[in-house]
């Protein structure tokens, strides 16, 4: 209440200006909220690591990833080759490095992709309701009907494998779920009186969609997105461990984990070091979920 | 003075589940340019549904069965209830208050940015203009500090204060008629007659026709010319408001009047008298008057005859029943 020197002038009415709240920042309440908890910031700080390593790989990474040498080839990590190489001599911690590339490549498009598709398609579910909601819906339930590793393989395997195979593969498979998280949320945002009362103003139906109802339907969304990053990115370890993901030689997390195994016994680290890094990217991302959800849930509001 | 708005025989059905409601069955209002109507009645009547079939927000499994609504002029029904005519109409030149101030404003959005709206998709403004002209509309409704308040969230604002957003919403593009959707029912007492007195001023000011919805007949006592008096989608009797509260002479009034304390009325001198049994199922009602179980003036004439339509009962007034209760009370 720094202000109180100026509102004193107007005339008002005394419960307005009584029962003002102090002028609450939205962005400083969810930033303290975020914040205030250290798992969250341990996942924040973590999604931010990734993201530079990604940035900077060139910078971070001591060797070429792609740059074979059969002389130094499964060795053990030492000064040089901090993580060890791998079976024809490649640096693990370069490719590790450079590894974040792909997986944010392919988890931030995936999800990007399948929630803007799905979205919208929820949306329109919700608001025009009848025949189209019907079409959406039922289209959803059946996408819904297919085992998601089925459909995922049956996309990678009959492209062919490749980064934007494997992007549509994992994207698709997100398309309904998240269809279905927007259908039903907008559904029960639409009861509200403001989505009437914008009807009342002369609102068209996409300035409605827009500007009513997305706003409104989105926040607990988020959260589903970014724990989807995690999960889209396990995916895509999951195929490249299965040989149908990215292809050889671009590094990738899933791919390595796969060409480590054999030496398991021998050279533990070329499986374990990509398997931890997996690990850390989508706990990182499914904490920083949890933080968006806590700090934006108008639910938990005073709660937390 | 020249008629604004002029419905006809309008008559609003939703099909449910259960069977159809008749929720608007065949009443015909009118109200001339900055004039004030109440529309009375309980709850479940059909006031809300009546004003919402006006400004065509009826949705499925509601429809508009019949009936002619005639705003300046031109007849509201030929256009498509979404169209462009439509929506160029509602919330420019038709606007309307909601009775929850609380959830009638976008909680994500900033006051400033649900006012500018409206004045860009109306009058075509641009956004600094439309800006400080919502800065001025704030102001003109009495919310202090208006400059800086208007960028806050609706969550900030108190309920009255948000009705009086609500208001500066809805005088924002000079309309010709609002609607009052029970404006007053969700706040106190005090900020109640504050908010009316507000709304009597900017009308009265601003030439505009205001009707306002109500179950509370104190509400429209002091503020309404005319008062329509609805029940179970009828309107049941109608006129100037002092003659319907001296001399109310359909009985669901009578009744109305005398389950209310007045103001000023010496305590102990009159008992409050409540109208015994519940408001009709809208479903399969009888050909009768809907009013007739709960009447204590009914007579032969009203069990066999059909719902009398209205007739005129005297100088601009009409009344739809059989029995003249004159002398009865």
């Amino acid at each position: 209440m720094s202000d109180n020197t100026e509102t004193g002038t107007t005339p008002a009415d005394a419960t307005g200006a009584a029962g003002a709240p102090p002028k609450a920042n939205e962005f400083k309440r969810v930033v303290r909220v975020f914040f205030g908890r250290t798992l969250y910031v341990i996942g924040f700080v973590i999604v931010v690591i990734l993201i530079l390593t990604a940035i900077f790989a060139p910078f971070i990474a001591t060797h070429d990833p792609y740059e074979t040498n059969l002389r130094e080839k499964l060795e053990q990590p030492s000064s040089r080759h901090w993580l060890g190489t791998d079976s024809v001599g490649r640096d693990t911690y370069s490719r590790i490095i450079y590894g974040t590339q792909v997986s944010l490549l392919i988890g931030f498009s995936a999800v990007f992709a399948s929630a803007v598709v799905g979205m919208l398609m929820g949306l329109a579910a919700a608001h025009f309701g009848g025949i189209v909601f019907a079409l959406i819906m039922r289209f959803a339930d059946a996408l819904m009907a297919l085992p998601g590793i089925i459909l995922v393989l049956l996309i990678a395997g009959l492209g062919g494998g490749g980064i934007p195979v494997v992007i549509f593969a994992l994207g698709f498979g997100g398309i309904a779920p998240q269809c279905r998280m927007m259908c039903g949320l907008a559904l029960s945002v639409k009861q509200n009186d403001y989505v009437l009362a914008g009807r009342a103003m002369g609102m068209s139906n996409w300035r409605m969609m827009l500007t009513q109802i997305f706003p409104n339907a989105f926040p607990p969304l988020m959260v589903g997105i970014t724990m989807g990053i995690g999960g889209v990115v396990l995916g895509e370890a999951g195929l490249s461990f299965l040989g149908i993901g990215v292809m050889p030689p671009v590094p990738s997390w899933g791919g390595m984990v796969n060409d480590g195994q054999r030496y398991l016994l021998h050279n533990p680290m070329l499986s374990l070091a990509p398997g931890v890094a997996i690990m850390l990217l989508v706990f990182g991302f499914n904490m920083m979920g949890d933080g968006i959800r806590d700090a934006v849930d108008p639910k938990l509001r005073g709660v937390i | 003075m020249s008629v604004v708005l002029d419905v006809e025989n309008l008559k609003t059905y939703f099909h449910t589940e259960y069977g159809l409601v008749k929720a608007v069955d065949g009443i015909s209002f009118n109200i001339n340019q900055g004039e004030i109507i109440g529309l009375v009645g309980e709850s479940g009547c059909g006031k809300s549904v009546s004003i919402l079939s006006v400004m065509q927000l009826i949705l499925t499994p509601g429809e508009i069965i019949e009936g002619k609504i005639t705003f300046e002029g031109k007849d509201l029904r030929q256009f498509e209830a979404n169209g462009p005519e439509m929506r160029a109409i509602r919330g420019s030149k038709m606007t309307m208050i909601f009775q929850e101030p609380m959830t009638s404003l976008n909680p994500v959005l900033t006051i400033r940015r649900q006012m500018t709206e409206i004045l860009e998709l109306h009058l075509d403004m641009d956004r600094a203009s439309a800006g400080e002209r919502a800065v001025e509309l704030l102001r003109m409704v009495g919310v202090p500090d208006a400059a800086s308040r208007i960028d806050d969230y609706p969550h900030q604002f108190s309920g009255g204060m948000r009705q009086r957003v609500m208001i500066a919403m809805a005088i924002s593009c000079n309309p010709m008629i609002i609607f009052a959707d029970e404006p007053t029912t969700a706040v106190d007492v005090t900020t109640q007659a504050q908010l009316l007195e507000l709304m009597k001023d900017l009308v009265t000011r601003l030439n505009t026709a205001l009707i306002i919805v109500t179950h509370n007949l104190g509400v429209v006592a002091r503020y309404a010319q005319r008062i329509y008096v609805m029940y179970a989608g009828r309107i049941v009797e109608s006129g100037p408001s002092e003659e319907i509260f001296d001399d109310p002479q359909h009985p669901y009034t009578i009744g109305l009047l005398n389950s209310v304390p007045r103001l000023g009325e010496k305590h102990g001198t009159r008992k409050l008298v409540p109208i015994y049994g519940v408001p009709p199922n809208l479903i399969n009602m009888p050909p009768t008057c809907a009013f007739l179980p709960r009447c204590t003036y009914k007579t032969a004439q009203c069990e066999k005859e059909p719902w009398p339509a209205l007739r005129s009962a005297g100088d601009n007034r009409y009344l739809s029943c059989y029995v003249d209760v004159r002398g009865k009370q």
